[in-house]
C-alpha cells in the first residue's frame, strides 16, 4: 500500500522534508518504523508519537493505509 | 453554542492586543454573561546556557491539532456551564514578550470560569500536535517541550 508519511518538528532536520509516500507491504506502525528507522539512521535518537488518520496509535496498530504522521513533544501555548 | 465542525485555531504571528480587545467588545451585546477569563500564553525570553530565547517559530499538524481544538472545545462545554469559548494559537514567528495563545471563556457565574480556563489550558499544552523552535538570538536553536 501508498502511504504518506508527514513530518513535524524536529523530526524534519532528521529526514530533510516534510513529508513522503512510501510503498509498503502493510503489517503494523512497527514495520513501517523499522523501514524508516534503516532509511533515516538519526530517527532512532529522536522523541515522537505517532499517528495515523490523525490519532495517536501504538507501534502493534495495523496499517490501514492512512496518512502516518511523526510527532515530537508537543509546545503549545 | 458549541459548533460542530472544527474551526482554524491558527493564526499567522503574534496575537495583537488589538484582536484581544476587540474580542471582549464583541461580547457587550451577550447580556446574560457575568464572568469572563482570559488566558494569554506570552512567549517567554528563557536564558539557556547563556544564550537568551527572542522568538519562536510554531509549526503544526494543522488537521489533527484543529481537531483536537475541537474535543477540547466539546469536552469543556459538557462539564462547565459557559455561555461561548474562544481558542486562538499563532503559527510562524512570535517574538518574545508577544502573544501565542489567547483562550477566552464566558459564563452567568464566575466560578465556572476559573476552572474552566484551566481545564481547557492544560489540555491544549498536553494534547495538540503543536511544536516550538526556540531562536536564540545567535540564530541557533533548541526545540520547545511543554514541562
Amino acid at each position: 500500500m501508498h502511504i504518506r508519511i508527514k513530518y513535524l518538528g524536529q523530526i524534519v532536520e532528521v529526514t530533510g522534508k516534510e513529508e513522503e509516500t512510501l510503498e509498503v507491504a502493510g503489517g503494523q506502525v512497527s514495520d513501517l518504523l523499522d523501514v524508516l528507522n534503516s532509511k533515516y539512521n538519526q530517527l532512532k535518537n529522536k522523541d515522537f508519537q505517532i499517528a495515523q488518520n490523525q490519532e495517536l496509535v501504538s507501534l502493534e496498530t495495523e496499517l490501514t493505509g492512512f496518512e502516518i504522521a511523526l510527532l515530537p513533544p508537543f509546545a503549545g501555548g | 453554542m458549541s459548533d460542530k465542525k472544527p474551526k482554524n485555531v491558527f493564526r499567522e504571528g503574534p496575537i495583537s492586543s488589538d484582536f484581544i480587545g476587540n474580542s471582549i467588545y464583541k461580547h457587550q451585546s451577550k447580556t446574560s454573561i457575568g464572568a469572563h477569563n482570559i488566558f494569554l500564553g506570552q512567549v517567554r525570553a528563557d536564558d539557556i546556557d547563556g544564550k537568551t530565547v527572542s522568538a519562536i517559530e510554531y509549526t503544526a499538524y494543522e488537521d489533527m491539532a484543529n481537531q483536537k481544538f475541537h474535543e477540547i472545545r466539546e469536552s469543556a462545554f459538557d462539564k462547565f456551564d459557559l455561555t461561548c469559548m474562544h481558542i486562538y494559537h499563532s503559527l510562524g514567528s512570535v517574538k518574545a514578550g508577544e502573544i501565542c495563545l489567547f483562550v477566552f471563556v464566558s459564563s452567568p457565574r464566575r466560578k465556572v470560569v476559573f476552572e474552566a480556563l484551566e481545564y481547557i489550558v492544560e489540555a491544549i499544552k498536553a494534547d495538540v500536535p503543536v511544536f516550538g523552535k526556540e531562536i536564540f538570538e545567535d540564530e541557533t536553536h533548541q526545540w520547545k517541550v511543554n514541562s
